[in-house]
């Protein structure tokens, strides 16, 4: 790397892509060449830089000046202006809690892992991901650990699965080391598919080699020789960097035969999905990749044991490999002193819907919502007040307002009969229709109910019907307990996480919000249900 | 015309000949090539792959990015995740409605836009947002919608 007075850091990514992020890269280079600064100044495309919704954002280190909304005109002036004359442009500075903005401070205080390189480095640059110390935990591992020690470290850390379920992952990791079998697999789940949630995508655009040197590490652990990455198929920009990485792996020798001249092998293919929100599912996610219908597996047997082509199979979370290079790099015990001792750690949230700033954070485990909605989301809009939150995507909760001093860990969640899921926090404002977003998020499972079990495929149809009718104002009080008694059924009797899940946001909906239900239960007229329930008339 | 369907289809998809675990990647190969997988390039994929015809059609079916008719010149996709709801995503779909005269699944009489409902498309910051072919809008509005897709229909006209 050649050595630059300042780094130009521009978030790439689709929504900079379609905020015309190219127009202004361009400009800015042309400008930057125009003064004569090339030597000194060097434009770097990264990942997010974890502001969203906020047009093309851009940071000039060392000052550490952020700029969001940035156009081609600006690029022009920042390049002038702040490069040149070394006046940042305030106009288009981004207020940060911190004097001096380090990455890890935008936007309040964050705690960054997982994200610590996302917007920091350049994704398509290997040398890059190493200079920061990537590639270190692989190296430690294959060359002075054995398989059992890294799993070993990763147990101690208590690493818990960040797809949902909250599992530990070295738990995992040891029972596909048990299980029998030469051949074994690693498979990372990449298909993103909860709604109001894309940091699954941040990471595999931002930082591509992390979850590579996880991976292989994941595969050292547990004696597998192959890694698959499934990927959501609209993420075009995340396939192709994730891509690109493997290739450039393969160059240095960190991927393929005997890596680093050790005795172990492993390489990594992407495979894209074909739309069906199951396939996040894992058992449905392996029915893919063997050529199928994603239809989930009845278990037990789990993957552990027989995963894909019936042979022990880790699925990881895209979050939860990205924890594992920095834990191997400093140690379970560094990892302990994030979050809370049943929940180490941090975690990725998606803060959405009627907030200030609107997009990625990461935080430790075990911070109250309340500091992520008002600190990091920056509160609603100025004269709006807070109707209620949904957490954890669409199988997630709705919660009231009373909620918000709810610390955000996977057990003190469970408590409040909530759950972390997928990290999105759906922020809604007074006014909101809780009603009607739970007609939203039910037409959604009807939608992607695989159709295998009939509890699913029926209980999702019913519960369309029965939200139609609450809507327009028929049916009465007893449609409150007919939707209870359904997801009851399919909380019992449904095959896989997507049936036995709808049954949260019902509950929750129905419990928190129950004024509101009855409301509409008896014939109250409600504008915003109307409108959604006759498209035709309820044009404003 | 079944002929020449079948004669493409096969060399297409000679890359995966006894594949079975490629079948979801032999589909993606011949709908990016033909637009769509008709009922005699899914027979054709069959034979290749060596899996039964039933089985194609079961993932064709299955999967919501594959298609078995023609879509429109241009493919409309309207987020309807949690957050473009909450954002007005409804009022995007009237709109489309109203200027093309057919909803979610149909494609337009001329043939020129096919609409389509899409789950969470993870660029929530923007929301409402949907995607027309490759490119990606957001904050979107009724009178908005109905300009992105006069221009649109304009330029591929």
């Amino acid at each position: 790397m050649k050595i630059a007075r300042a780094h130009v850091l521009v978030g790439v990514d689709d929504e900079a892509r379609l905020a015309g992020v190219d127009e202004v890269l361009a400009v800015l280079r042309g400008a930057i060449a125009e003064l004569g600064l090339e030597g000194e100044v060097r434009v770097v495309e990264t990942g997010t830089l974890g502001i969203s919704g906020r047009g093309v954002a851009i940071a000039v280190y060392p000052d550490g000046v952020y700029y969001a909304g940035v156009t081609p005109a600006d690029a022009r002036t920042i390049a002038e202006e702040h490069l040149w004359k070394g006046r940042p442009v305030e106009r288009l500075r981004l207020p940060t809690a911190a004097p001096v903005a380090r990455p890890g401070e935008i936007l309040g205080r964050q705690t960054r892992v997982v994200l610590a390189n996302c917007g920091v480095i350049d994704p398509e640059e290997i040398d890059e991901y190493i200079a920061v110390g990537g590639y270190e935990a692989l190296a430690r591992a294959v060359t002075e650990m054995t398989p059992e020690a890294v799993i070993d470290e990763v147990k101690r850390s208590g690493l818990r699965g960040r797809g949902g379920a909250g599992f530990p992952t070295g738990v995992k990791w040891s029972a596909v080391r048990l299980a029998s079998g030469p051949e074994k697999y690693v498979i990372c789940n990449a298909d993103e598919g909860e709604p109001g949630t894309f940091k699954d995508r941040l990471i595999l655009e931002g930082d591509p080699h992390k979850l590579i040197e996880a991976m292989a590490i994941a595969a050292y652990a547990v004696g597998a020789r192959t890694g698959i990455v499934y990927v959501r198929g609209e993420y075009k920009l995340s396939i192709a960097r994730i891509s690109r990485a493997i290739a450039q792996a393969r160059e240095y020798g960190l991927l393929g035969p005997r890596i680093l001249d050790t005795a172990f092998s492993f390489d990594i293919e992407v495979r894209p999905g074909a739309g069906a929100y199951v396939c996040g599912e894992e058992t449905a996610l392996i029915e893919s990749l063997e050529g199928k219908r994603g239809w989930p597996r009845i278990r037990p047997p789990y993957p552990v044991t027989h995963g894909l082509w019936g042979k022990p199979t880790v699925v990881n979370n895209v979050e939860t490999l990205a924890n594992v290079p920095e834990i191997l790099r400093r140690g379970a015990a560094w990892y302990r002193t994030l979050g809370t001792p049943t929940c180490p750690g941090t975690k990725v949230y998606t803060i959405l819907g009627h907030v200030r700033f609107p997009g990625l954070v990461e935080v430790p485990m075990g911070t109250p919502l309340r500091t992520l909605v008002y600190e990091l989301g920056g509160g609603l809009p100025e004269g709006r007040a807070l109707k209620g939150l949904l957490i954890g995507g669409a199988a997630g909760a709705f919660l009231p307002p009373a909620a918000l001093d709810v610390r955000m860990d996977f057990d003190s969640l469970a408590e409040r009969a909530a759950v972390l899921g997928s990290g999105a926090i759906l922020v809604m404002d007074e006014t909101t229709c809780i009603v009607d977003m739970l007609g939203s998020v039910l037409r959604f499972f009807r939608h992607e109910s695989c159709g295998q079990c009939v509890p699913c495929r029926a209980g999702t149809d019913a519960l369309v019907r029965l939200m139609a009718a609450l809507q327009a104002g028929e049916g009465g009080e007893r449609i409150l307990s007919q939707m209870v008694e359904i997801v009851d059924a399919m909380r019992l009797a449904s095959l896989c996480p997507l049936g036995q899940s709808v049954a949260l946001p019902v509950c929750t909906a129905v419990d928190g919000f129950r004024d509101e239900f009855l409301a509409h239960a008896r014939g109250n007229p409600c504008p915003r249900c109307w409108a959604n329930a006759h498209p035709r008339e309820g044009a404003p | 015309m079944t002929v020449e369907i079948e004669a493409r289809v096969a060399e297409l998809v000679k890359p995966y000949a006894g594949k079975r675990s490629e079948l979801i990647q032999a589909l993606h190969r011949v709908q990016s090539e033909l637009g769509h997988i008709p009922k005699a390039a899914q027979a054709v994929v069959a034979e290749a792959l060596g899996v039964p015809p039933s089985q194609v059609t079961g993932v064709v079916s299955f999967y919501h990015f594959f298609r078995t008719a023609p879509a429109g010149q241009h493919t409309v996709r309207l987020c309807l995740g949690t957050a473009c709801h909450v954002r007005g995503a409804e009022r995007v779909l009237k709109a489309i409605q109203e200027e093309l005269g057919v909803g979610l699944g149909a494609t337009s009489a001329d043939g020129m836009f096919t609409v389509e409902g899409v789950r969470c498309l993870g660029a929530c910051g923007l929301a409402p947002v949907m995607m027309v072919d490759d490119e990606v809008y957001g904050r979107l509005d009724p009178k908005r919608v109905k300009r992105i897709l006069r221009e649109v229909g304009k330029d591929g006209g």
